[in-house]
Formats: C-alpha cells, structure tokens, sequence
C-alpha cells in the first residue's frame, strides 16, 4: 500500500461504514419485505403518498423562492458595507443558526399561536384575531427562517467576489448601474445562487420537525411520512426506506438540472 | 505649470485639480491640457498621483475641486457611463461571463447598435487587434497578451475621443511587452483617438510618446517631449526618474559658468542669480573617455567597476573624491586610470528642489547646559546661556546619520532621495510649530525608498550653536 492510500485509510473506512453501507441498507431495505424476499410492493405503495410528496415539494419550493428573494437584495446590500461591518452582519445572520432548532421551532409557535403573541397584540387592539398556527403558511415561514442563512450566505460570497473592476469596466462602457447589474453582476452571481438554492431546497424538502410544530397534522411532509415509519405506530422500516430512496432519487434529479444551468457560468470563473 | 497653448484642438482639459484620501493630498491643483490626436504619458512613481489623474479624467473620481473640461464643455460631474472616454484597466479586467465577441460588442450593445453593425465593428476591431477567429473564445481560454488586446479592442470599439490606458502592459513578459508598445502606438497613429497613457516605466515613455508629463507628489515635475524630457531635465528629480544620471551639486557662478566637482566649467545655461545653488546633471553616455594625460582630459579618475551591458559597457569612475557612471563601447579594465571629458552642452543645469544646503534650526535652551528642539534635546556644556532662550542652531547634512528607530533622536519620513555621486542627498520631512513644511537634509551613503520613516541620530558634537537676537 502506497502512502496515500495509507492516509487515505480512515476516510475510506468512515465513508464505507457511514455513508455507503447505509446507503446500501437504505436500497436493500426498499426492495425487501420482513420475510427479507425481493419485492416492489413498498415501492408501489408509494402511489399512496404522492399527495404528501408534492406537498413537501411545493412547500420547499416556495421557500427556497421567498428565501432567494429575500436573500439576494440583502446578499447585494451587505457587500456595501466596509469589510468590519460586513463580518458583523454575517455573524448577526448566523447566530440564529447557533440556537438549537426546536427551540427556534417553539419560539415561532408562541408567537403564531391562537393565543400567541400575534393574536394578543391584534386583540388588545381590538382587531380579529387571526388564524396562523396549523397552516402550510406557517410551515413555508418555519422553513424560511430557519434556511434563510444557507442561500444569503453563499450569494454574499458570490457577490463580495466579484472584481469591482468590472463593475468600473462596465460603467466606463456606457452602462448605467441598471445595466450593470443586469450584465454584469446577476450572471457573475449565478453560482451563488445555485448553491444557494440547493441547501435551501434539499434540507427544506425532507424537513419534519417545522411541519409537525407548526403545521398540525394536516400538513405533514414526506419528512413526517418516514419518521412515523420508523418511530410511530405503523413501524414500516421498508415502507420508509422506499420512500427515503424515491425522495433521494426526485431531488438528485432537481439537483441535477439546476447544476446544468450553472455550469456554463462556473466554467468562466474558473480562469 | 501647463502644457501647449490654449487653441481649438485641446480636447480635454484639466483645471486646478485638486483631490485628497484620508487626509492625504493626492493633486495639489493640477492644470493640464491635452490635444486631439495626441499619445501622452503620464510618468512617475508609485504613489504620484498619475493613475488619480487617469480616475479623474474617466469619471470614476470626483476632484475636491477643480474642473474636467472636454470638448470645452465642463464634464467634471458626469458620471462614467456618459463620458466620450474608455479605459484600458491594469488587469485587464474582461467580463469572464462573456466570450470574446460579447466582451467587444458590450459598449455596442448597451447603445442598442443594429446586429449587423455590431458584428460589423468587432469584426474590424478584432483585425485591428490581430485576433480575427477568436470570437468564441472565453476570456480564461486566452493568454495575457491577447486579453490585453481584447482589453483594447473593447475600449476603442466605442470609438472614443479620449482612450485611458492604465499600466496595460505591466502584467506582460518583456518581449510581448515591447512587441505592444509598437502595436499601440501604431494603433494610435492610424485611429483618431488621443491616448492618455499612465505608467512608471521611463523607458516606456519615452519611445510611446508625443507627450511625455513627468509627475511626483501630486505635482507635474515636467511636461514635454520625450526629446525634451530627456535631454533638458527641469529638475534633479525628472533627471533622476528619467534614466541613470549622474547629479552633482553646484554653483551657478555667473552666466554660462558653473563651478561643480571641485572645478570651473564653461556651459551653455544662464539666468540663474550670482551664486546660486545648482543640481548639475551628465548623462553617463556624454562622458568621453580620454587617455588620462591627455589635454582634454577634464578630471582623471580610476576605474572602480565595469559592467557588460549588451550594447555598451557601464563603468563607474572614481575621480574628484566621486563616482561617475559612464558608458562607452570601449572595452577598459577594472583598475586603469583613463581622463574624463565632456563638451559644455553635456552639463545640464537645474535649479534645486530644495534649495537648502544645510540645516539651520531654531532651538530653546530649557536646562542650564540642555538644548532642545523638534522632541530633540541635548547637552552642551559651558553654554552660558539663560533657560528660555532661543538659539539657532546650524546641523551639517553629513553629521547626521540613518540608524535604526530603536536608538534613532527622531523617526522622519523620507521625502526626496538622490544620488550626488559620493553620497544620497536625502530630504526628511517635518512640520514646525506653524505646521510649515519644512525639510532635514542630511548626507548618507544608505540607500532608501521614498516615503518609509527613518531613524535619524544626530552627532551633536558637530552642532554649532548661536545665540538668536
């Protein structure tokens, strides 16, 4: 054995023993049945879920889109500061991500609750009260909060990255600083985005803790499916490996088309 | 000081610039007009103010005060995008999302060009440039030379009236670096455009020109062309910048008479007072050498250095207690004694940027024998002095000496540096108590950069002290 392979060894063997022979687990396990025979009756099963996997995904994705929407002004805004204030609100987003998540989780249902912060407020107003808790609004804003910093950040790095030179270039070329943004900056910033996007997407899709706290029972997330498949009453470890694989297999595919698109500006940024 | 007379071909024009960062004054009320068609250059070292000068002109800079006058129309608060003038940036600076095409067609594009004729204008710009066939390459995919070129060509596809060059050619290897100056000034010579072209190297300047401005400390030292700026340096600083010289202390002692290394000469310069002090500069290459008995033989020197240079031999000769740098195609040794001549319109000469020639200091006496000045004191005993008196004090350049902050009298910075053959005249810069600029000249063999602070001790022994009425 050579020397790299020998410094190679613990990576390998953590990676054999906690990524690859789970994932092989997670494969045999869909395809099995408790007598351990071969079969696709878990896999077919799914049919029955396909309501709660659009759910997760559409929730997922209108969080990933309210975060982009959010994070990209804010990401540009940020880059205007002087280097000392530009850490400090980096710091300032990610020390949110520091509080542990159910207890952020909890926060957010005292605050939407029927007789949460909201509501008392809205009440000694005199106004109607309104209903929040228990909606897939309430689920998409959990999901927001807590991913906010996976999209603002790598779009900041993007942005703070880009030489002011070309910025100059472009205004010294007749562009106006509309223009420049439009051809200059947004195109240079796409893999930000892109990055931006997956961590968003991916975590937001398989989420449970958020809909369970802040969506009720009716609006479970293939995150909720799973985790009852293993921890609830209707233990079905093969149903729940079934849909883990069909959940892994949809977003390798999401994934797949959004790197696609970023490609081409990556390659020129490679120089 | 100003360039070319005021007439209908000025095309910009630069009035009473003035602009400061953090306190410190970058221009100090420049004034500059350059003319239609003209290829200028803007030379000093880092730090002059010349790539200031180049942000002021492209809009990327707003003066404290002063104007920015182009086509006589005062452009001094447009922003870049609506200035007639396009930038070639230092590092190039191509839009990597962009293919070569693209880069070109930007400015044509934002104008809303029809295709056909933007297709039409890259396609000429790219044969001006010598890259037809590249349209499809990304800016990554090409080397420094050819993204310089593209650089180029995106600037002037606009056609511009004025085009700004940052130092483009000092990220590129010799050889492609001289191979571009000739490019560029054919370009130039063959477009309609003026050139504003900023860089420190002499060399350079002088064979790219029409215009050569000489700039230091935010201030034009000379302006002129290449021809000029050589051959008839105003001062010891463009002499200096402009190529080896050596520079010599002097005294003017009338019209056409000059008396420097110790000697009287003949020259052909005159307007100066009776007496006055002079830099005296001979370029390396007027200095013939003559056999050493012979009659034309100005002074008689050792040679201490010999250097193969290519074309010709650079030797250093010591003669009346100096060094002089020399060329000649002769091939001498290491150790000859040989003569120096030199014709009268060899010496060149100017007036002093300092013309101080010593120290002369107000001082306080604040202790029985204890004197003290700047944050500086010392002992003198039998000074018979009263405390609270004032005294002049007169400090040789030569008994001051550079010594490390640790044990330095006082840490100054240093302002002005200049060979004198035998020694560095150096200017050290302070502020006296009315916040006047004033200077320490002091006399050292070190060698130093512009603008670090140095330690200096003083030989107090050597320190004439006078009582002042």
């Amino acid at each position: 054995m050579n020397r790299f392979s020998l410094k190679f060894l613990p990576y390998g063997l953590f990676m054999i023993l906690f990524t690859l022979i789970p994932f092989l687990m997670i494969i045999w396990f869909s395809f099995t049945n408790e007598s351990c025979g071969l079969t696709f009756e878990n896999i077919l099963k799914i049919g029955n879920y396909w309501g709660v996997i659009a759910r997760s995904l559409a929730f997922a994705l209108a969080a990933t889109i309210i975060c982009l929407v959010i994070s990209y002004p804010f990401a540009c805004f940020i880059t205007k500061f002087s280097k000392l204030t530009q850490k400090l609100l980096i710091i300032l987003i990610m020390l949110p991500m520091w509080t542990n998540l159910l207890l952020r989780t909890y926060a957010w249902m005292t605050i939407l609750e029927k007789n949460g912060l909201i509501n008392n407020f809205l009440k000694t107003l005199g106004l109607p009260q309104l209903r929040m808790i228990n909606t897939p609004g309430a689920v998409i804003l959990g999901m927001v909060y807590d991913f906010l910093p996976f999209m603002i950040i790598p779009i900041y790095t993007t942005i703070s990255k880009i030489d002011k030179n070309l910025i100059e270039a472009g205004n010294d070329l007749g562009a106006n600083s509309l223009q420049t943004f439009r051809r200059i900056i947004l195109p240079l910033s796409v893999p930000g985005i892109v990055s931006g996007v997956s961590m968003v997407f991916v975590p937001a899709t398989s989420t449970f803790i958020i809909s369970q706290m802040l969506g009720g029972g009716s609006n479970a997330l293939v995150g909720d499916l799973i985790e009852s498949q293993f921890m609830g009453s209707t233990y079905n470890p093969w149903l729940g490996s079934a849909l883990s694989f069909v959940l892994m297999i949809i977003i390798a595919l999401i994934m797949a088309i959004t790197r696609k698109f970023d490609k081409t500006e990556t390659e020129a940024l490679l120089n | 000081m100003e360039l070319g007379l005021k007439n209908m071909n000025n095309i910009l024009e630069l009035k009473d610039i003035s602009i400061s960062f953090e306190g410190e004054q970058i221009l100090d009320k420049l004034n500059l007009y350059i003319r239609d068609r003209e290829f200028v250059t803007f030379l000093g070292p880092s730090g002059c103010g010349k790539t200031t000068t180049l942000r002021i002109i492209a809009g990327f800079l707003k003066p404290d005060s002063g104007e920015v006058f182009f086509d006589n129309k005062n452009i001094t608060n447009d922003p870049p995008h609506k200035r007639n003038v396009n930038t070639v940036f230092q590092r190039y600076a191509l839009f990597p999302h962009l293919n070569v095409f693209e880069n070109i067609a930007f400015g044509l594009k934002i104008k809303k060009m029809p295709k056909n004729e933007i297709k039409e204008r890259v396609s000429r710009l790219l044969k001006v440039v010598n890259l037809e066939g590249f349209e499809r390459r990304r800016p990554f995919q090409l080397s420094g030379g050819q993204q310089q070129r593209i650089a180029i060509a995106r600037a002037l596809v606009n056609r511009p009236k004025i085009l700004l060059l940052d130092e483009p050619l000092c990220a590129l290897d010799l050889k492609l670096r001289k191979q571009m100056q000739l490019e560029l000034k054919e370009m130039q010579q063959s477009l309609d455009t003026a050139f504003i072209y900023v860089t420190h190297d002499q060399e350079e300047a002088l064979t790219m020109s029409d215009t050569v401005v000489v700039m230091n400390e935010g201030e034009i030292q000379q302006i002129g062309t290449p021809e000029e700026i050589y051959n008839e340096p105003k001062n010891a600083f463009v002499a200096d910048f402009i190529g080896q010289s050596n520079i010599l202390n002097g005294v003017m002692l009338k019209d056409y008479r000059v008396y420097f290394a110790k000697k009287e000469f003949d020259c052909v310069d005159k307007g100066f007072k009776p007496r006055q002090p002079v830099d005296v500069v001979i370029r390396p290459e007027d200095l013939q050498i003559v056999p050493k008995d012979s009659n034309s033989a100005k002074f008689v020197g050792k040679i201490d250095s010999v250097v193969f240079k290519g074309v010709h031999y650079e030797m250093e000769v010591y003669a009346q207690n100096m060094y002089w740098l020399v060329q000649t195609t002769k091939h001498l040794k290491k150790g000859e004694e040989i003569g120096l001549n030199f014709s009268p319109d060899d010496i060149h000469i100017m007036s002093k940027l300092f013309d101080q020639m010593t120290n002369i200091m107000m001082a306080t006496v604040i202790d029985e024998d204890t004197i003290k000045f700047l944050d500086v004191e010392f002992k003198r005993v039998f000074l018979n002095l009263e405390v609270g008196c004032q005294v002049k004090l007169t400090i040789p350049p030569e008994s001051i000496h550079l010594v490390s902050s640790d044990f330095a009298d006082i840490v100054l910075p240093l302002d002005s540096i200049i060979y004198k053959g035998a020694y560095n005249e150096m200017y050290f810069y302070y502020e006296d108590e009315e916040e006047n600029d004033k200077y320490i000249l002091v006399h050292s063999e070190n060698e130093e950069e512009v603008g670090t602070e140095l330690g200096l001790k003083f030989d107090f022994s050597q320190v004439e002290v006078e009582k002042f009425e």
